[in-house]
């Protein structure tokens, strides 16, 4: 297990050097110097000459990238050149927070919704309810985030008034009853951006549960415990889906991912001051070192997210430590 | 994947087994057509395909005819679909926008999955060694990033730069329009997308490869002094060709997405040019649903037609592919 682990680590510092390099000197070939873009109105080529010195901007790439990692990894990502005054990290790390909260949320419920789902469909395997689920799942995955999002809002916050058209307040407000008993309610701001980020999630955790569980459904122990007269919802629960579960670690990685790229649209249509939407605004506005940041900030995660998802997988299933050793 | 627990069709005698004779693809389409659903798939894909294809020759508009004075109208016998801010005709757009979808996803399936993913999907599998590692680990390096955020961020930097290139291409040759045509914005979304669309059918052509190689007619092409190329072109690639249909099949939703997605963020296919993406943006927002649904509606269903009628294809293809 310590060799397998060792082998998944000693590739990361590599994916993370590709990704942090190639972005970086994508970065800095981007169009429209940092310098003279913050400067406006100084024209003066000497001023901005000494700026540029200043900030290193003058140095070869590779030189420049070895500071910025340097700086990177102590959490220096450089002072945004828009927003001026305001160091990256500053700017970034509040709304990651807010941004990493809605995304947790909306991964347990990609889980508890799609796992029941995938079980339902392989227990009605054979009936027109099973590719009804799925085809179901599969019609709601398809509708993208873009188009989800304006009518809802519209139903709920114009029309109807339930919930606010967008922002952000937590995840839970906590009512008090008679000033003694505090009961947390999900804050009303969650309910639309929820939605939108689960239902593309849903059909892939489902899809595979069912395809595990209709392999466990007709496995000796279940019929044995069918046999001794357990009922079907103990034998669903107790003997099923923990069998059903261990392909799901390999979707985590993938579910995050939908959840970290559905992050730049729910936020930016529901004005949620979070990571996703700062992108956006960093991309329209050409901030770079914003773009920058945020960029080997949502790989690093991503690449590290999949790598636990693997070291657990290995860690359950013995067979898969020992394959990657051959192969 | 369900076939392991099902009686495999391909075994039990039946309308799905192997006829005495018969290539690949015809069982692979033989089974496909007892399929209801994908058969009314690949008619959605069908239809909007042909809808874009001869965009020019059915659209009753261009899809750049400014009318300011019909700005924001409702469906009527004029416009089909009613008109958007700048009184453009929305059939019209949406015809010129499932054009583009067809030249972003034909390019990118030529480009990324046809040559890049199968080359060198062939090459790993028959090479083996550090090849193979090197081709599998850059995969892996390629399927562990979060791509729509690199596309964004390779977009955005390197836009300007083809742009440029196109204008001075421009300049010194006799070819002409490139960046006006939004060809520049074409070429670079769809050379992005390859760099992430290969990886897939690499893989899967690369495990087909690997079982095919131990087969004697490899070796004997081997011993009889062919080179590796000539195995590759005329030994392998014949036998993994219909497989790459599974991989195409399963990618071309996640590219149309993908410059959707891309042109909405403002990097993908630049205006005048339609696109879906452009068209959504213009349509969001709750005040503008409440004002002028269609805006939103007219691309976002056909959007969801498309890309739901991409998901079953797939998903057919795949079962009737792994059934045999």
């Amino acid at each position: 297990m310590g060799a397998y682990i060792v082998r998944r680590l000693a590739w990361l510092p590599l994916i993370l050097f590709v990704v942090s390099f190639a972005t970086f000197t994508l970065a800095r070939y981007g169009p429209g110097d940092p310098i003279s873009v913050a400067a406006g109105q100084i024209r003066d080529p000497e001023v901005l000459e000494r700026v540029r010195a200043e900030r290193g901007l003058d140095r070869p790439i590779p030189q420049q990238y070895v500071t910025w990692v340097t700086k990177a990894i102590q959490g220096d990502f450089g002072e945004s050149y828009l927003q001026q005054g305001f160091s990256v990290s500053e700017l970034i790390f509040p709304r990651m927070w807010i941004s990493a909260q809605l995304g947790f949320v909306a991964l347990i419920i990609v889980f508890a919704v799609g796992i029941p789902l995938g079980l339902l469909a392989a227990r009605l395997a054979g009936t027109w309810m099973d590719p009804m689920i799925i085809g179901t799942l599969l019609f709601l995955q398809a509708i993208p985030v873009l188009v989800v999002i304006p009518p809802l809002t519209w139903l709920f916050a114009v029309e109807l008034g339930w919930l606010p058209v967008g922002g952000w307040d937590g995840i839970f407000h906590v009512w008090w009853i008679g000033g003694v008993i505090a009961i947390p309610v999900p804050d009303p701001h969650l309910y639309i951006p929820l939605v939108a980020f689960t239902l593309p999630g849903f059909v892939g955790v489902a899809r595979l549960v069912r395809v595990s569980a209709l392999e466990v459904n007709l496995s000796d122990y279940v019929r044995t415990a069918r046999a001794k007269g357990l009922s079907e919802t103990a034998v669903q629960f107790r003997h099923v889906l923990p069998n059903s579960l261990l392909p799901l670690i390999t979707v985590v990685g993938f579910a995050l991912a939908g959840i970290i790229e559905g992050a730049l649209f729910v936020e930016t249509l529901l004005g949620i001051n979070g990571i996703g939407r700062f992108t956006f605004e960093a991309v329209t506005s050409r901030d770079y070192d914003i773009i920058l940041a945020t960029t080997v900030i949502f790989a690093t995660v991503f690449v590290l997210t999949n790598l636990l998802a693997e070291i657990c997988y290995g860690f359950v299933d013995p067979r898969v430590r020992i394959g990657a050793s051959r192969g | 994947m369900t076939a392991t627990t099902l009686p495999d069709p391909a075994t039990s005698p039946g309308p799905l087994a192997r006829r005495e004779g018969e290539s690949e693809w015809s069982i692979v389409w033989r089974r496909l057509r007892r399929k209801r659903l994908a058969m009314i798939a690949l008619g959605v894909i069908g239809l909007i395909y042909g809808l874009g294809l001869f965009a020019p020759l059915l659209a009753p508009y261009s899809y750049n005819e400014i009318n300011l004075d019909r700005s924001l109208e409702g469906p009527s016998r004029d416009h089909l679909l009613g008109t958007d801010r700048l009184g453009r005709d929305m059939l019209s757009r949406t015809m010129y926008s499932a054009r583009t979808t067809i030249i972003v996803t034909t390019a990118v399936v030529l480009s990324g999955s046809l040559i890049i993913g199968n080359v060198l999907g062939l090459l790993a599998g028959y090479r083996g060694g550090w090849v193979d590692t090197l081709v599998m680990r850059l995969g892996d390096i390629f399927s562990g990033l979060p791509s729509l955020i690199m596309l964004i961020l390779i977009n955005v930097t390197l836009g300007p730069r083809v742009t440029e290139a196109m204008r001075w291409v421009e300049d010194h040759t006799f070819i002409d329009g490139l960046v006006a045509s939004g060809f520049a914005s074409y070429m670079l979304v769809f050379g992005a997308l390859s760099l992430f669309f290969w990886v897939g059918t690499a893989r899967i052509i690369r495990a087909q490869v690997l079982t095919l190689r131990e087969n004697d007619f490899v070796l004997a092409a081997e011993s009889s002094g062919a080179g590796p190329w000539r195995i590759i072109r005329y030994h392998l690639l014949p036998n993994v060709s219909f497989l790459i249909i599974l991989s195409v099949s399963a990618t071309l939703g996640g590219i149309a997405g993908s410059e959707i997605v891309l042109t909405w963020f403002g990097v993908g296919v630049q205006p005048p040019a339609a696109s879906f993406g452009a068209m959504l943006f213009e349509g969001s927002g709750p005040r503008t649903f409440q004002a002028n649904p269609h805006l939103l509606l007219v691309p976002g269903a056909v959007v969801t037609a498309l890309l739901f009628a991409f998901n079953l294809l797939g998903d057919a293809l795949n079962d009737a592919i792994r059934a045999r």
